[in-house]
């Protein structure tokens, strides 16, 4: 067992699909000799070289359309976005040639490239530096779209989606980058990449969320118990696709169920489990399916932005919600 | 408003390389005359074949469309010279990047044009084989291609690729777009990109003076190849109707990129004869005049009176070529129409490379949906 946090638990990812496939290349705005502005890629670029690790200039749209090149050429590009509101300029190319290729060459192209992005607020950034574009990506077809929350989670989800055949976008919650954990790197991942995960058992209420608002659940659960009140956490990990399959059983027995994200509640991952858990779990249901989002606004300044994101407290009062109804 | 030049003066006409004038007649040039010293008269031949038979794909497909065969067709009429002169550049280990017009570079390439009749007649969004023909798929977005290409050169450099003298081995890559792509960002940092790695790239812009309904003076106030300056590669115009120039010009660039000597930008000079595509009128914003002025540099037209003019080839030649591009012409009318559509539930095949739970349920739900009218039309 190593102890490490996110980044590091990244890093080490990164660097084991490395040691097993040459043809995995990391590139980026600022990758190499920096490590990348939140280090993720610390030393990768001294053990595997300038051609492996690529400080690529500073543009999205060519990171991502040169990183489709290189997948055709047979490469298999890990190209870091620096911040979540920064992948826009690169949004063409994602969501026009990398999304489409596989379906458009009716199968014969396959572009194996994986697209990560640092999300999420709480950090006290200016703005286009905090936001959960996540939804924008699940929309699309043709694009995986997972989120690690904790350590282990991001040690083995990068490396399975490294070794995967699809295009994924891979958020990591740069708020818990520090959050610690033990990871048996030797070990072997104990689930696939598109799955979701309980992430505590409980038996009241169902709560599911993904990437930074998995611990503030589990925050609110451990809050909740000392109410005497039991919630089940549900890490959703995978978001396209969604592996709602916990969620329906947790909802079978609870009847209770909030979603939780950072992301605008309109046309986000919560509606989409609110429309299924409706379609799957109707007769189960006690109460609406309760969402705790963003607002609805762009991005708020720093100094409001713990009013504008979830939190335990605004957890529990859904929990509540679904309770008084 | 009108845009002034800077000081007022007249930009100087910029050099375009020319071997043929539009009569036909073969002009030395000093720099270029050696890239195509090993021309011989089979080979002019075979160009001026290749040329025909482009444009005759080419007007076959936009008589397919009008008679509702294809939902669009984008023509490449008087831009034969500029894509079969690149195209014969290539060598096998080469690729290409196109847009959705090079439709002579993919015949050149050996594509089969019913395939690219059935892109645009909504069969399919790119069925060639791309690994056999080194002739990657048609791109729509404007631009997006160019960084493909430089990605892909990328990807060659680190095969080792390029610059071993091994003429089997060393690749170029090459890229097509257009005037009005010099526009996009995708261009200009696909131009960054290959700068500053060097890539083994040629970037052949088409200018052929019109994107859609823009005229090139809402694209640029420079002539394109000049831009290359200031990425820092070389940049260089070519008569684009002149099948020997292009030849020459991309067989330079080409052989540039496969010594490892970086990204050249090459303006190939032409002009959209057609419409932009089936469904655009050009009456509505450029002279005819302008198009007649055209006319008389046709790109087919000036190889047959230099080959009548040299005897390279006799009427029986030139017959030859005509019946072959009938029949070719035949083949596609009759190969156009038994392209089978695809079946409805086929669309949930390859959106991933394992379909998804979501994905099966949905194709199942549809299958389901689909199979109910057939049991009405039963009953």
């Amino acid at each position: 067992m190593t102890a490490l946090n996110i980044i590091k638990a990244i890093n080490a990812g990164l660097r084991r699909s490395m040691e097993s496939d040459a043809k995995v290349l990391v590139m980026g705005e600022d990758v190499g000799k920096l490590g990348g502005v939140f280090r993720v890629t610390d030393g990768l670029q001294k053990d595997f070289g300038e051609d492996r690790v690529i400080d690529t200039p500073l543009a999205e749209s060519g990171i991502i359309g040169t990183a489709v090149g290189l997948a055709l050429r047979g490469y298999r590009p890990v190209c870091e976005i620096q911040f979540d509101g920064f992948v826009f300029p690169g949004y063409d190319q994602i969501v026009n040639q990398v999304a489409k290729m596989h379906f458009r060459s009716g199968g014969r192209l396959r572009l194996p490239i994986v697209i990560r992005i640092p999300y999420g607020g709480s950090i006290g950034a200016v703005e286009h530096h905090s936001e959960s574009p996540e939804a924008t990506f699940v929309h699309i077809p043709g694009l995986k779209v997972v989120t690690c929350s904790n350590p282990v989670d991001a040690y083995w989800m990068i490396q399975q989606a490294i070794a995967l055949d699809d295009p994924v976008v891979f958020f990591e919650p740069k708020r818990r980058y520090y959050e610690k954990a033990e990871v048996d790197v030797d070990g072997e991942p104990d689930l696939p990449l598109e799955s979701a995960r309980v992430a505590l058992p409980g038996t009241d209420a169902t709560v599911a969320a993904y990437g930074p608002m998995v611990k503030t659940c589990l925050d609110a659960a451990a809050a909740a118990a000392d109410d005497g009140r039991s919630l089940e956490v549900i890490d959703l990990r995978s978001l396209s696709p969604l592996d709602l399959r916990a969620v329906y059983d947790s909802v079978r027995r609870t009847g209770r169920l909030v979603v939780v994200h950072e992301a605008h509640r309109t046309l986000g991952v919560g509606a989409e489990v609110a429309a299924r858990v409706t379609e799957e779990c109707f007769y189960s249901l006690e109460a609406p399916v309760q969402r705790v989002t963003g607002y609805d606004t762009p991005y708020p300044p720093a100094r409001v932005e713990e009013e504008y994101l979830p939190d335990l407290d605004r957890v529990l009062d859904a929990v509540d919600r679904t309770f008084a109804y | 408003m009108t845009v002034e030049t800077a000081a007022g003066a007249t930009p100087p006409e910029p050099e375009l390389v020319q071997l043929l004038t539009p009569e036909g007649q073969r002009v030395p040039h000093e720099r270029y005359d050696a890239l195509i010293a090993d021309i011989t008269g089979d080979d002019i031949r075979s160009m001026y074949r290749d040329l025909v038979l482009g444009r005759r794909v080419d007007g076959e497909a936009v008589a397919l469309q009008r008679q509702g065969e294809l939902g669009l067709w984008a023509s490449l009429l008087g831009q034969e010279a500029a894509q079969v002169g690149s195209a014969r550049a290539l060598r096998a280990q080469d690729h290409v990047f196109p847009t959705y017009r090079e439709h002579a570079v993919a015949l050149c390439r050996g594509v089969d044009p019913v395939r690219l009749l059935a892109l645009f007649r909504g069969v399919d969004q790119g069925s060639w084989d791309t690994d056999e023909s080194r002739f990657h798929l048609y791109t729509i977005v404007i631009g997006a291609q160019t960084l493909h290409a430089t990605g892909y050169a990328m990807g060659v450099q680190r095969d080792g690729a390029i610059g071993t003298g091994d003429p089997e081995r060393d690749t170029a890559v090459i890229a097509y777009f257009g005037d009005g792509a010099t526009s996009q960002g995708d261009v200009n940092e696909a131009f960054i990109w290959a700068s500053v790695t060097n890539a083994p790239v040629v970037f052949f812009c088409q200018n052929n003076q019109w994107a859609i309904s823009e005229p090139l003076e809402r694209q640029t106030r420079v002539p394109l190849y000049r831009r290359a300056a200031g990425f820092g590669f070389p940049g260089v115009r070519v008569d684009g109707n002149d099948v020997l120039a292009c030849l020459a010009v991309s067989r330079e660039a080409l052989q540039r990129a496969r010594d490892g000597e970086g990204p050249t930008l090459v303006e190939a000079f032409t002009y959209r004869m057609g419409a932009h595509t089936t469904t655009d009128d050009p009456t509505r914003y450029r002279l005819n005049a302008e198009l007649e002025h055209w006319k008389l540099k046709d790109p087919i037209e000036r190889v047959k009176a230099y080959m009548v003019r040299g005897d390279l080839a006799d009427q029986a030649f030139f017959d030859g070529v005509e019946q072959e591009a009938e029949e070719l012409a035949v083949h596609l009318r009759a190969a156009c129409r038994a392209l089978p559509d695809p079946t409805p539930t086929s669309i949930f095949d390859h959106v991933y490379v394992e379909p998804t739970p979501d994905l099966v349920a949905q194709r199942e739900a549809m299958s389901t949906y689909l199979d109910s009218f057939a049991e009405e039309v039963a009953r």
